[in-house]
């Protein structure tokens, strides 16, 4: 018999909070859909709230000449093609009124003199695009979006993760978790679930990312059958908090060179120069990471290890209006004043562009019922992401997500729940309590991020990589036989225990396809394959689950139609 | 390397107590990093809220010896290592365990307030300096640091009759919207209790965004309250010409 839980039931049952969730919840509500969210974490902290620079959507305010197709075209090269192309031609077509909806929810971007919403530049983007909020647009749209749903009558479960999704024969029926307050199981009988539960940053030592992003979606999905895509592709923002230790990894934002900062090495040389002489600083985020990491390793970088940035040479009163956040983090946190010197950042686990594989339209995975948006799905951003396109896509494909789970939960019958399952999963939860002895999950997830950060980093070779993957098989034995200390009530031991054992299946898909791809593209670098491959670059790389092993295909991509591919080809 | 002593409540809501714990100091460790280090090494089961680490989602509100602080903010450098940092939940709200309070009821006053309501007809053009003023409200990272010094809800545990600082900064920021309709006067006065409210600033003290709570938010819907409930002329004059 299953130790006891309560069950609740919804049409739509939504994992996680941030902007992917919470758009979607929205959009199933509007569809008259009865609509749960699941967070993990209180409501209003997911981490859309640290987003710093923009949304990016070919609004035009400011740059006239920009539309829909420069932004596709942006996109795509920015991912070095690697892209599903609907999802980026979607993307591109539809922000700007995802941006104009938060407005009339409520939301307050910074301003044109005109009155419009202001747009600025940032990397990769032919023109100034970012629509923001000094340096704290995430906080806005959570903000938004968050009292939206709460007006709109959805229902939160806060504190909650999720460890199992429930199937009725092929389809997704609901999901089994645990309130991390009192530690009691749950049960949610859904007819859709969509995903937004974020990245995998977690794994790596050097992250900008929080304690949520232990990759819970990816491994949901590929426990239940799903398809993962592009995982190879990790993204490691260039610009990171370098000193002193405790700060390690926190995002210093693009935006600070979209306003006008400068990247230095100790010799005071303008290095981007050699990498990227046209687009210098606001070149893409892959090749100013791998500049820095180079300029560093090569013995030109500063005191701590890194890159100087300074932006001092704009008006210190500009400075604090559009990087505030930035300005009192620097001075609170390292004894910085960015508006007299320069900040020291380097390189910085920020994003992963692999993830769950959806249909363009309708986000649904590759197993009905199971849709996934945001940073937990793939295809949008290819093998890089441009700044900006994070937060239009939680909005274009979380809305998507929410109205095509909607619709499906219209057509669909509650499935019955497999009391078995519901057992496996809370006896899993359990087991952790039951061992006389074994290891801290701490230690275990110490040795993973170093793993990831030395051997599954920024340059990879196959020596590493194999030792990579040899290290994490080892680290998911060990991570079986953890015992966790004290109660049920509100432990965090307990909780890494679990996250944990996500984090290490989705450690094993970056790395097993970081492997595979013989080539040099976007975020993925191979120190033995320098070079991109066009042979590679016509194909992605899927993991998915047979039995109990990690199975790996490679699939053609999508052939582009002939007006799309034009639009390709004009201006490069 | 330096050590400092930290010591901690470790309980729930029936009760615990200050356990003590050793930790090493790097620079620049903030009190989190501290905490995170006896999970790690000495308490796994340690429960502390925390999400970005970084000022920016307002999750690891604590008090740290008395003061009510963002332990990612507080800097071990900036207290005095040759005592026992103590660091112990937020007062104003139940224990759940150890640093984790019950939040919940925040959660429940934001219900009350009516949302935005853009007035009909609008062409949504807006000024920078119009936005600006709502802009300072817009910072709130939702800590509850106000709600738990305001000596209203943490001394006379008003929480049925008081929305507190957090709330009427809220408040504020839709009623002070250029493109905003409804007026919510009569939710301050009668359901957020407004006028219990006497001034004394400790919300704006302990706020980590540095917002003028009681001078930019909290005046001026008293003001608003006082035009709209005792002030019939005032109240017409702004029907007429609006107010935003």
């Amino acid at each position: 018999m299953s130790p006891p839980y309560e069950t609740h039931e919804h049409d739509v049952l939504v994992v996680g909070a941030g902007g992917a969730g919470l758009r979607a919840a929205i959009e199933a509500l509007a569809r008259g859909a009865s609509v749960g969210v699941v967070c993990k974490s209180l409501l209003g902290k997911a981490h859309t709230v640290m987003a710093e620079g923009g949304i990016a959507a070919a609004m035009a305010n400011v740059d006239r000449a920009d539309s829909w197709r420069t932004h596709f075209r942006d996109t795509m090269r920015g991912g070095k093609y690697l892209n599903n192309w609907r999802m980026a031609q979607i993307h591109a077509q539809e922000a700007p009124d995802r941006v104009r909806e938060l407005e009339q929810w409520g939301a307050l971007f910074d301003r044109t003199p005109d009155g419009d919403i202001l747009q600025r530049a940032f990397g990769g983007h032919s023109f100034k695009r970012l629509c923001h909020v000094g340096d704290r647009t995430g906080l806005e749209m959570i903000r938004t979006l968050q009292d939206r749903g709460v007006q709109m009558g959805f229902h939160v479960y806060m504190e909650c993760a999720i460890t199992r999704l429930l199937k009725d024969g092929d389809r997704v029926c609901g999901a089994v978790g645990y309130w991390r307050e009192q530690g009691r199981f749950v049960v949610f009988r859904a007819k859709s679930v969509v995903l937004a539960t974020g990245g995998i940053g977690k794994a790596w030592k050097i992250t900008s990312n929080s304690w949520e992003y232990t990759g819970d979606g990816m491994a949901l999905a590929y426990d239940a059958g799903a398809e993962l895509l592009d995982m190879e592709f990790v993204q490691f923002h260039p610009t990171g908090m370098v000193w002193p230790p405790g700060v390690q990894g926190l995002l210093v934002t693009e935006a600070v060179r979209g306003e006008g900062g400068v990247l230095r090495n100790r010799l005071g040389e303008r290095f981007m120069e050699r990498y990227d002489p046209e687009k210098l600083d606001l070149s893409t985020r892959d090749v100013v990471a791998r500049a820095i990491y180079t300029e560093v390793r090569e013995g030109r970088g500063t005191e701590h290890g890194g890159a100087y940035l300074d932006i001092s040479q704009k008006p210190a009163e500009y400075v604090k209006r559009k990087l505030p956040s930035m300005y009192h983090q620097f001075l609170e946190l390292a004894d910085v004043d960015i508006t007299k010197g320069p900040m020291e950042v380097g390189p910085t686990c920020h994003y992963m562009m692999g993830g769950v594989r959806v249909d363009a339209e309708t986000a649904e995975t590759t197993v009905p019922g199971l849709h996934a948006a945001g940073e937990v799905a793939a295809g949008l951003h290819g093998s890089n992401r441009l700044g900006g396109n994070s937060l239009s896509d939680l909005l274009v494909f979380g809305r998507r997500a929410g109205l095509a789970a909607a619709e499906a939960a219209d057509r669909a019958r509650s499935g019955s729940l497999d009391d078995a399952q519901i057992e496996e999963a809370t006896r899993e939860m359990l087991a952790f309590f039951e061992r006389p002895e074994g290891e801290s999950p701490y230690s275990i997830h110490r040795e993973l991020t170093d793993t990831m950060h030395n051997l599954v980093g920024i340059f990879r070779n196959e020596e590493d990589l194999e030792r990579g993957l040899a290290k994490i098989r080892e680290l998911q034995d060990r991570a079986g036989r953890v015992r966790v200390e004290g109660s049920r009530l509100f432990n965090p031991g307990w909780h890494l225990a679990r996250d944990l054992k996500a984090m290490l299946t989705v450690s094993e898909a970056v790395a097993r396809s970081a492997l595979a791809r013989k080539e040099s593209r976007g975020a993925h670098s191979r120190t033995d394959f320098p070079k991109s491959d066009p042979e590679w670059g016509s194909k992605n790389l899927v993991v998915s689950r047979r039995g109990d092993a990690m199975d790996l295909a490679e699939r053609p991509i999508p052939e582009l139609p002939s007006d799309l591919a034009a639009l390709l080809a004009e201006g490069s | 390397m330096a050590e400092a002593l930290l010591k901690v409540f470790r309980g729930t809501g029936e009760g615990g107590e200050l356990v003590e714990y050793r930790v090493p100091v790097a620079p620049g460790m903030v009190v989190l990093d501290a905490l995170h280090y006896i999970q790690g090494y000495l308490a796994p089961d340690l429960a502390v809220r925390w999400n970005c680490k970084a000022g920016k989602c307002g999750s690891c509100s604590a008090e740290v010896n008395g003061r009510p602080r963002l332990t990612c903010k507080t800097r071990m450098d900036s207290l005095p290592l040759d005592q026992p940092v103590v660091v112990s939940p937020m007062k104003a709200f139940p224990v759940i365990r150890d640093l984790v309070t019950d939040v919940s009821w925040n959660y429940e006053v934001n219900r009350k307030i009516p949302p935005f309501s853009p007035r009909p007809g609008t062409d949504w053009k807006m000024s920078q300096a119009d936005v600006d003023r709502v802009q300072e409200f817009r910072k709130c990272i939702e800590c509850f640091l106000c709600q738990n010094v305001c000596h209203v809800l943490r001394d006379h545990g008003k929480k049925r009759e008081f929305g507190g600082p957090r709330f009427f900064v809220r408040v504020a920021a839709l009623e002070m919207h250029p493109l905003d309709g409804a007026s919510r006067t009569k939710l301050l006065k009668e359901e957020l209790g407004l006028g219990y409210c006497n001034i004394t600033k400790c919300c704006t003290e302990v706020c980590p965004e540095d917002i003028h709570i009681t001078d930019n938010a909290i005046i001026p819907l008293k003001e608003r309250v006082v035009d709209d409930f005792y002030d019939p002329v005032a109240k017409l004059l702004r029907k007429i010409f609006g107010r935003k």
